[in-house]
This record gives C-alpha cells, sequence and structure tokens, in this order.
C-alpha cells in the first residue's frame, strides 16, 4: 500500500511552546486514519501544517509520496478538508457557497455534479438558501459537500461532529464509512471523543501534548477480547526482571507511573497471576483496563509519555 | 488569478455591506445637491463675498461643473472611511468569518490569493468613485446646467471656460481613484493583523486623519516628512483646475499650471500602493493561519 501520508519528527513551536513535538506517523491508501487526542493535544496544529496553513518549525511531510513544500498546488488538489467549524459565506447560498469553492479546484465541475453532491449530504431542497437560514448540523454537511466537491483521494476531517446532536453525529460517521468503502477515499478523521472513531477507524494515533502516545491497527486497539493489566508490586522493578526473562516478555508495555503494565489476551489474566506468584512476585494491585476507552483517558490525563502501544 | 479575481468580485458584490458606500454617497450628494438646488444663490453670494466688491459677475456661476466641484471637496475627505469598510475587511473578515482556512487549503498561491484580494478592493473603489462622479457631476450638470466654472485659490481665482472643464474632471477623477487605490492597500494591508474587521478598520482611518493632520500642519518639525506622507498628495487633483497664463496674463486653455505637481504625487502614491501590497504578500506568506 503507497503511503499517502508520511509525517516525520514534525515540530510546531509557538513562542517556545512546542504544540507539536517530534511527530511521526503515515496513513496508507484506503486507511480512516482516527486521530485522538484530548482538546489541545496538537491535532488540529498537525492537520493545519497537513493543509500548509501552518508552518512547520520542524520535521518533513510527504503527501502522495510529495514532499509538501514545493509541491503544495498539486498536493492540496488532491485534499479535501474540513477544519474544526464548517465556516461558509453566510450570505450566500448553499449552491452558491458550493460553486465558488469548487471553482477553485483544478477541476470542471457541471451543475448537475454540484447538485450530486448536495443530494449526497441532504441538502439539494435547500440548494437555494442563504446558509445564515442553516443548523449547524445543516453547516457541517456542506462543509463536508465542500471537502468533496473536486472528488479528492484524500478527506481531512477536522473534529467534524462537534456541535452536532446524536443523528447528526450518526450522518458523519455513515458518510464516512460510505466514503470509505462505497468510494475508496482515503481518510483522516480527528476527534478527541474515542466514540466517535472507535467505529470507523482502521487505525488510530493518540497524541498527548503534541507527541505520540499510541499508534495501531483498530484490530489491535479494540480487539474485544485483549486487555491490559496494570501491576503494582512490591518490588516493581524486580518484578519487571522476572517477566523480562519469561513467556510474559513480548506482552510487556512501557512502564506508566511505575506501573508494570501487560497486554494480553483476557484469558490469560488468571496464568499471569499465577506466575506472579509462583515466583515470588508479591503483588499489591493487579488492575485490568478493560477498554480502550479506560486506557486512553488514562494515558491522556497524562503523566508520562509512551513510545508505542504496539510493536 | 483570473478565477481567483472573478470570486472575490462576486462575493464583494453579493454583501449587502457593500451597498452601505454607495448608499451614503447617494444621501450625502442628493443632500448637498438639494441645498445648493434651494438655497445656492445665497451660498454664492457668501462665497463670492470678497469678489463682489471687486469684479462685476455674468451668467451662471452656480453651474454643475462648479457644484461637482463643491462635492468633491466635501467628500473627497469622507470617501476614504467607506472605502476602509471594505478594504481593511478583505483578510480579516474572512478570517473572522472562518472561511481563510477554507480557502487556503484550496490549490491556490497565497501570492496569487493576496494579488487578486487586493485588485479586488480597488475595483471596488473604482466603481464606487464611478459613481461618485455619475452623481458628482453628471447629475449636477443635469440639474444645475453647464457654464464657465469659478474656482476660488487661496490668493487668486480661476475661470476655466466651460469647453475646458469636462477633460479635467476626468483627471481629477482619474487621480482621486489613485488616491483612494492607496486607502484601499493601507486598509487591505492592516486586515493582515486581526481576526475581526472593526480593528483594521479604525487603524486605518487612525492612520489617515494622523497623517492628514501632519500633512496640513505647518509645523517646522513635520515638514521633512511631509512630502512623503500619502495624505500630502491625496489632494492634488485639485492642480487640475489651475491654468497656466501668458505674458499678458490670459489664460492659456488646455493647460495645467503645476503638471510637475501632480507628476510627483502620482508616483509617491503608486509607491504607497507598491509597498502596502508588497508588504502584504511578504506578512501573508509567512502568516500562519490559527483562525
Amino acid at each position: 500500500m503507497q503511503d499517502i501520508i508520511k509525517v516525520t519528527g514534525l515540530t510546531k513551536k509557538f513562542d517556545r511552546f512546542p504544540a507539536v513535538n517530534e511527530l511521526s506517523f503515515s496513513v496508507q491508501e484506503g486507511d480512516v486514519y482516527g486521530f485522538l487526542g484530548q482538546n489541545g493535544a496538537g491535532k488540529s496544529t498537525t492537520i493545519r501544517m497537513l493543509l500548509t496553513l501552518i508552518a512547520p518549525t520542524k520535521g518533513e511531510i510527504e503527501l502522495f509520496g510529495k514532499k509538501l513544500q514545493g509541491n503544495k498546488h498539486e498536493v492540496l488538489s488532491q485534499i479535501g478538508a474540513v477544519i474544526e467549524k464548517p465556516d461558509v459565506y453566510k450570505y450566500l447560498s448553499a449552491y452558491e457557497n458550493l460553486k465558488l469553492f469548487a471553482k477553485l479546484s483544478d477541476k470542471k465541475i457541471t451543475h448537475q455534479q454540484l447538485m450530486d453532491q448536495l443530494e449526497m449530504v441532504g441538502l439539494a431542497q435547500r440548494a437555494k438558501d442563504k446558509v445564515k437560514t442553516f443548523s449547524q448540523g445543516m453547516k457541517q454537511r456542506l462543509g463536508i459537500a465542500i471537502a468533496l466537491v473536486h472528488d479528492p483521494k484524500l478527506i481531512i476531517l477536522d473534529e467534524p461532529t462537534n456541535g452536532l446532536d446524536p443523528q447528526g453525529i450518526a450522518d458523519i460517521r455513515n458518510l464516512i464509512l460510505h466514503l470509505s468503502r462505497d468510494r475508496n477515499k482515503t481518510i483522516v478523521v480527528s476527534s478527541h471523543l474515542l466514540t466517535e472513531i472507535e467505529h470507523v477507524a482502521t487505525k488510530v494515533l493518540i497524541i498527548d501534548r503534541g507527541r505520540k502516545l499510541v499508534e495501531g491497527t483498530a484490530a489491535e486497539l479494540f480487539d474485544p477480547s485483549q486487555t491490559i493489566i496494570e501491576l503494582d508490586t512490591f518490588d516493581n522493578a524486580s518484578g519487571l526482571a522476572k517477566l523480562q526473562s519469561s513467556r510474559w516478555n513480548t506482552m510487556l508495555q512501557p512502564s506508566r507511573e511505575g506501573l508494570i503494565v501487560v497486554k494480553l489476551d483476557k484469558k490469560d489474566t488468571p496464568a499471569l497471576n499465577r506466575y506472579l506468584v509462583e515466583n515470588g512476585i508479591e503483588i499489591l494491585s493487579l488492575q485490568p483496563r478493560h477498554s480502550l476507552e479506560d486506557y486512553f483517558l488514562q494515558i491522556t490525563s497524562g503523566k508520562q509519555h509512551v513510545e508505542a502501544f504496539t510493536n | 488569478m483570473w478565477k481567483l479575481l472573478q470570486i472575490e468580485l462576486f462575493k464583494i458584490y453579493r454583501r449587502p455591506r457593500t451597498y452601505i458606500a454607495f448608499g451614503a454617497i447617494t444621501a450625502m450628494i442628493a443632500i448637498i445637491q438639494l441645498g445648493l438646488k434651494v438655497d445656492g444663490k445665497e451660498y454664492m453670494e457668501f462665497v463670492m463675498a470678497d469678489l463682489g466688491s471687486t469684479f462685476s459677475f455674468e451668467g451662471n456661476l452656480l453651474n454643475g461643473y462648479f457644484v461637482c466641484f463643491v462635492l468633491l471637496n466635501l467628500l473627497l475627505i469622507h470617501v476614504p472611511l467607506l472605502i476602509s469598510l471594505i478594504a481593511a475587511d478583505m483578510i480579516s473578515g474572512e478570517a473572522n468569518m472562518g472561511t481563510l482556512r477554507l480557502l487556503l487549503t484550496k490549490p491556490i498561491s497565497r501570492t496569487e490569493f493576496i494579488l487578486a484580494k487586493f485588485f479586488a478592493s480597488a475595483i471596488y473603489t473604482l466603481t464606487l468613485l464611478i459613481w461618485l462622479a455619475v452623481l458628482a457631476l453628471f447629475v449636477s450638470i443635469a440639474v444645475f446646467g453647464t457654464d464657465d466654472m469659478f474656482v476660488m485659490k487661496n490668493y487668486y481665482a480661476v475661470q476655466i471656460s466651460a469647453d475646458d472643464v469636462f477633460w479635467r474632471y476626468v483627471g481629477a477623477f482619474g487621480f482621486a481613484a489613485l488616491a483612494m487605490i492607496t486607502v484601499a492597500a493601507l486598509g487591505f494591508f492592516l486586515s493582515l493583523f486581526a481576526e475581526n474587521s472593526i480593528g483594521p478598520i479604525v487603524a486605518t482611518i487612525s492612520v489617515i486623519i494622523v497623517t492628514t493632520i501632519l500633512s496640513t500642519m505647518s509645523i517646522p518639525l513635520f515638514n521633512a516628512i511631509k512630502p512623503y506622507l500619502f495624505t500630502t498628495h491625496m489632494v492634488t487633483w485639485k492642480e487640475f483646475f489651475d491654468e497656466k497664463v501668458d505674458a499678458e496674463n490670459n489664460v492659456i486653455k488646455g493647460t495645467i499650471e503645476n503638471p510637475d505637481r501632480i507628476i510627483t504625487s502620482v508616483i509617491v502614491l503608486s509607491l504607497h500602493i507598491v509597498a502596502f501590497v508588497g508588504a502584504s504578500i511578504w506578512v501573508f506568506k509567512k502568516k500562519d493561519v490559527l483562525s
């Protein structure tokens, strides 16, 4: 699979504060790439750098196999984006807005194609109405129509469900699935809510304070048969050394707050417990983190940086 | 570039705010024309009070050409305020609406984007001045008729033959367009530094007020910088309404007393435009779009 996005050592500092810090990741063709992090984690700054709105302080961005710097025009013509709020010209109609932004793409887009796009997002009946009369959800759908109007290969949606009601959120989720499955688009979708991402993403990156915490496939991260155990023992250093020399070594995760972290099949939990007891490791607590949500909240409430979740 | 310019013009002329300036100019001109139509005789007696005892006047002094000159004197001070409403909103308004980031995710160069936006505000300025010309000149001619034009200067008066006036207005409006585009360029430049349009509009007007004070006050401290201030040159349009005279003190038709002053002002204003637009491109190319 071709890398659609390849980011290496990306850093952005505002004054001296690093909003994004040595971030590296790649998105492959066909991925629905979930970009997770709490508010202020650096998601929007990263996305803005991908879209040339912000210049990186350091690092490299490649899109479609080409360096972003020097190939801006060619790269951006293949991207459609909605960044945070779907702001458009309120004094123009939905159709006029769509036509205006369609003109900025390199493609010739017919009236019928514009109407088809409005139809797809459920706004064909309101095409002639001024946007100032639209609800937040309708504006969001228009923003998505604008992002898709030139049939881009890569779609970037930054917090696309912000301010939407449950039905609006479900509509966006269904649209992402439709674009991925039926139209073979590569999609990057950012959110601060795990529940929005886990239903659509094939790959997930979690960032916090501008740094990568976790990256993995959804199958790895959302596998219900897997669990994460946090162990606190009488002597964690010695306990960790014993586990590293055992069959549990491959399941060890980077330590967090001095605890030993093990990712394993749920059914192996009793066996782990038995091993600890039989090897004289005195357990103070053995705490399963049952879901990624739990894990997400734990790590992004964030005391410590973790290099990777899966290897 | 042409496509971007079309889009910018479409946006400007679809905005209700655009027509505030056209409405304001229409209202101001109509009020002044009505006042002069009703009480013009008294006004002319007041204007000619000093000369009336020395000279006798014949013909239609309160004609369309004279009224247009009065209107330009009054309005060209206020038109910059109306121009800044649009020009100072060109970038800051987009940032405020959130549309700036959406536009810049499209495959367009930032230099072309800035040039298209500046040319659009320049075209808006031109249409505003054309509207001003139609109302101030053509409507005044229709209402007050034509005759020789009488212009009061500081130490003398000029009488311009009726058949020698029209081209002077073409020149004066052309010059005024350049002066107003300079104001638009200033407002446009200042609009890069804010995310709402109020700040740049107020800043543009403040700069014009301060530099106008510096241009008009005769204080030695400021005299050295006066020639470089664009406001010093904005009133040079009046030079079109002064004629050369020959050795017998006869007026030479079709001449301008100080053409060099006009050329100097055109150069200074043009340099200001190039500087403001060049600085806008330089700043915008480096700007992080955070709105």
